[in-house]
């Protein structure tokens, strides 16, 4: 097991490198010059800037230069708040992007497990056919328009109520968090739901639930013990791209519902092309997804021992 | 007594064996005959096919049919609902009114007998009413909602000194619909009374001859006559916000849309198979180079890096965009395909007909046409056809944060985009965008499975 983690460990440190890398030699691909819609008046000016953000120095240099503050944490200043670190925009806004994305993940695996759980139960039933209705619609609906049309519905709704029950946008208590979380969470829900289904219905035929129900074990304890315990394994797999999925999902949900999320900010710094942001967000996000990955790697490498000795 | 036995050379001759004694046989189907034949039986996979070709016969031939300009403005219809064939009453040109004064009869808090002078156009509004002795002056109220409930008058449109004051004339953006109008008596402090009088008037769409003839909906404004009636451009679909045919725009849409959603999957999914394929055969130190790339750019965060790479090439002025997105998602989807079409190459290698083929002395080439490709034929189709619906969904992610296809270019995307905007007072200009995206991406999401069912082996043959 130590070695595994230590291989995994190593590995997305390697990873992490590679995405830093990447994102350099994307952001000093873009045409133009950084400094255009600064305030470079004069050439003095210029210089100030450019010594400022490193730009004097030869690209090679800018990389190591860039590596070393990648080591230390550092991702530098914004380009467009000259008086704000990329770090300080991070810390504020990630909090609100992790907040939403627990949630929706959290909603995504519970809602997925059950309802996938509930049409193996009910197989070719009436409740079967309505969640696989649901499931096929929250795959093929774009999170924005559910998005809008959530928001909509939460108009009409604080209309019809009188007052506003549950806030149709912004952020700070958990009644905004409610229905954003949920939009975001939904295309998730969706895809383990349906993987859910297809591991019940073969762990249903296997050989061990048979011999649990020839020794005369109630159904109860069949379905609890045996046939949702294994068929979660599958779902415990795909949960580090799930994540992944959610939290850059989250651009969108922040967008329509005005939530100071990292996403946003991303977003915004791309409109504005803010490179150092757009740089510490795109690594940040990076390393964040790999340690989530390797996470669940290893957290189900201890569920699964067969897993790690491959 | 003896029996003569005579025996002819003919007796000797082998009996013919009746072949045909009793065969229970089906004609023999290829592996792909057999995969379409359960393809199409799967009712809702075939269903999902027509939807796929039908999209695919609007996109391509929809503009050639209905000959709209997806950018022009239909200044006359701007967010126009979906409605029947438009049509226009030719009037007299405009002519000014002087109004009416009618010394007042009555005191109170209210006008009475609130109408039209004359039948109401979207050229002028005339009304008249009993005016108030006493009255400082009126102001007029128009709304588009019926102002009974909570006393919302609506847009103040006119303001009226002088109680003697009987006629307001409004022509200020009318539109052929239903107004309230509604009368208001200024007291001596010209402050406006609590009570009001109302009158609800429809609006019928009028243009003079000229006019007619100016905006192109006429050829030739001497034939008109007033109290003839003309077609305007029909917007099967509505328009949007600018007054742009969304029928159209969406037929314009799903050439950009589909053609991203199919071509970007069909590159990077040929990427992957010349990776994944080169990687499986050479095997070894190459193997392992080429799969630890494919697995770094996995672990690229998708979106954040389509994003990037669409900004590092940039869009001229002029220019749609389409390009940067299709190179970002190629660079960005073929791993993958590639681990796919690996792990396949290293199973089929391992098959014992291969060896045997091998034994035989088949060339390599022979190898990979006659048994590589076909035995990874199917995981590969199955994987582009759930390809499509993200790329597409990836377009419409894109463009909905304004960095995808650059306007005046319609993308399905941005058309949602444009209308969440108005999504409170016109939702037909999200809704149709939305359920198309929704209905493609169903489709060749049920099309996949339909394909990932009827290209299992274990089913083969079965009904």
């Amino acid at each position: 097991m130590l070695t595994y983690t230590l291989k995994r460990l190593l590995q997305g440190i390697v990873t992490v490198w590679f995405i830093a890398t990447a994102t350099f030699v994307a952001m000093h691909a873009v045409p133009g010059d950084p400094l255009a819609n600064e305030r470079a008046t004069t050439e003095q000016i210029r210089r100030n800037l450019e010594q400022r953000y490193g730009l004097d120095r030869p690209v090679s240099e800018q990389y190591v230069v860039y590596l070393e503050g990648m080591l230390r944490g550092d991702f530098g200043i914004s380009f467009t708040q000259e008086n704000r670190r990329v770090n300080d925009i991070i810390r504020e806004n990630f909090p609100v992007s992790a907040t939403l994305g627990i949630l929706a993940v959290t909603y995504a695996a519970l809602g997925g497990i059950l309802f996938g759980a509930l049409t193996a139960l009910f197989r070719n039933r009436l409740p079967d056919l309505v969640i696989m209705f649901l499931v096929i619609l929250g795959i093929s609906v774009p999170s924005f328009v559910v998005a809008a049309l959530s928001q909509l519905a939460l108009v009409d709704m604080n209309a019809f109520l009188g007052f506003s029950l549950l806030p149709v946008a912004g952020w700070g208590t958990l009644r905004h968090m409610i229905v954003p979380s949920m939009v975001l969470g939904l295309g998730t829900m969706a895809y383990l739901a349906r993987l859910m289904r297809s591991s019940m219905l073969e762990i249903t035929n296997s050989d061990f639930i048979r011999t649990a129900r020839a020794k005369g074990l109630p159904p109860a304890r069949i379905f609890l013990k045996h046939q949702l315990r294994n068929a979660i394994l599958p779902v415990v797999t795909v949960l580090g791209p799930a994540i992944a999925a959610i939290t850059t999902g989250g651009f969108v949900v922040e967008l329509v519902f005005a939530i100071p999320g990292l996403g946003r900010s991303f977003v915004e710094a791309v409109q504005q092309l803010d490179y150092t942001v757009i740089m510490g967000t795109t690594v940040f996000y990076g390393g964040f997804l790999v340690s989530m990955v390797i996470v669940v790697d290893l957290l189900y490498g201890w569920i699964d021992p067969r897993v790690r000795l491959e | 007594m003896s029996v003569a036995l005579r025996f002819s050379a003919a007796d000797f001759e082998p009996v013919a064996t009746e072949r045909t004694l009793q065969a229970a046989s089906r004609p023999s189907l290829s592996y792909w005959q057999d995969t379409w034949r359960r393809l199409k039986q799967n009712r809702r996979a075939s269903a999902s096919l027509g939807t796929v070709v039908a999209l695919g016969a609007l996109a391509v031939a929809g503009p050639w049919v209905w000959r709209v300009d997806p950018s022009a403005q239909d200044v006359d219809q701007i967010s126009q609902a979906p409605a029947w064939p438009p049509s226009a009453l030719i009037v007299e040109p405009y002519t000014a009114w002087g109004g009416v004064t009618a010394e007042p009869t009555q005191p109170g808090d209210v006008v009475t007998d609130v109408r039209l002078a004359e039948p109401a156009t979207t050229q002028a509004v005339r009304l008249v009413w009993e005016p108030v002795i006493g009255a400082a002056g009126y102001v007029v109220y128009r709304s588009v909602y019926d102002p009974a409930p909570d006393r919302a008058l609506g847009l103040p449109v006119g303001e009226m000194v002088g109680a003697n004051r009987a006629s307001f004339e409004d022509r200020l953006d009318l539109e052929p619909r239903r107004y309230w109008y509604s009368v208001v008596v200024m007291d001596g402090s010209r402050a406006e009374r609590e009570t009001y009088a109302a009158l609800v008037v429809d609006a019928v769409r009028t243009v003079s001859a000229e006019d007619a003839e100016s905006r192109g909906w006429a050829q030739n404004a001497g034939a008109l006559e007033p109290g003839d009636r003309i077609d305007l451009p029909y917007h099967p679909l509505g328009t949007d916000y600018l007054g742009r045919d969304l029928f159209a725009r969406l037929m314009y849409g799903a050439r950009v849309s589909l053609f991203i959603g199919v071509v970007a999957p069909l590159l990077f999914v040929l990427v992957g198979i010349v990776w994944g394929s080169a990687a499986g055969f050479m095997g070894g130190r190459a193997d392992q180079l080429l799969m630890r790339f494919a697995d770094f750019v996995i672990a690229l965060p998708f979106l954040l890096f389509v994003i990037l790479f669409k900004i590092a090439f940039g869009i001229g002025p002029g220019e749609s965009g389409v390009f940067p997105m299709l190179v970002a998602l190629v660079l960005l989807g073929w791993p993958s395909t590639a681990r796919l079409v690996r792990g396949q190459i290293l199973q089929v290698r391992q098959e014992g007909y291969v060896s045997a083929s091998q034994l035989l002395g088949a060339r390599t080439s022979y190898l990979v046409f006659r048994h590589m490709i076909p035995q990874t034929m199917g995981v590969i189709l199955v994987t582009l056809t759930f390809a499509v619906p993200s790329a597409i969904f990836t377009e419409a992610f894109l463009s909905f944060i304004g960095m995808g296809v650059a306007p005046p270019t319609p993308s399905w995307g941005s058309m949602a985009n444009e209308g969440i905007r108005t999504m409170l007072s016109h939702p037909h200009e999200l809704l149709f965008p939305a359920v198309i995206i929704s209905v493609t991406v169903l489709a060749f999401n049920l099309l996949g499975d339909g394909l990932r069912d009827a290209l299992d082996v274990r089913m083969r043959g079965r009904e």
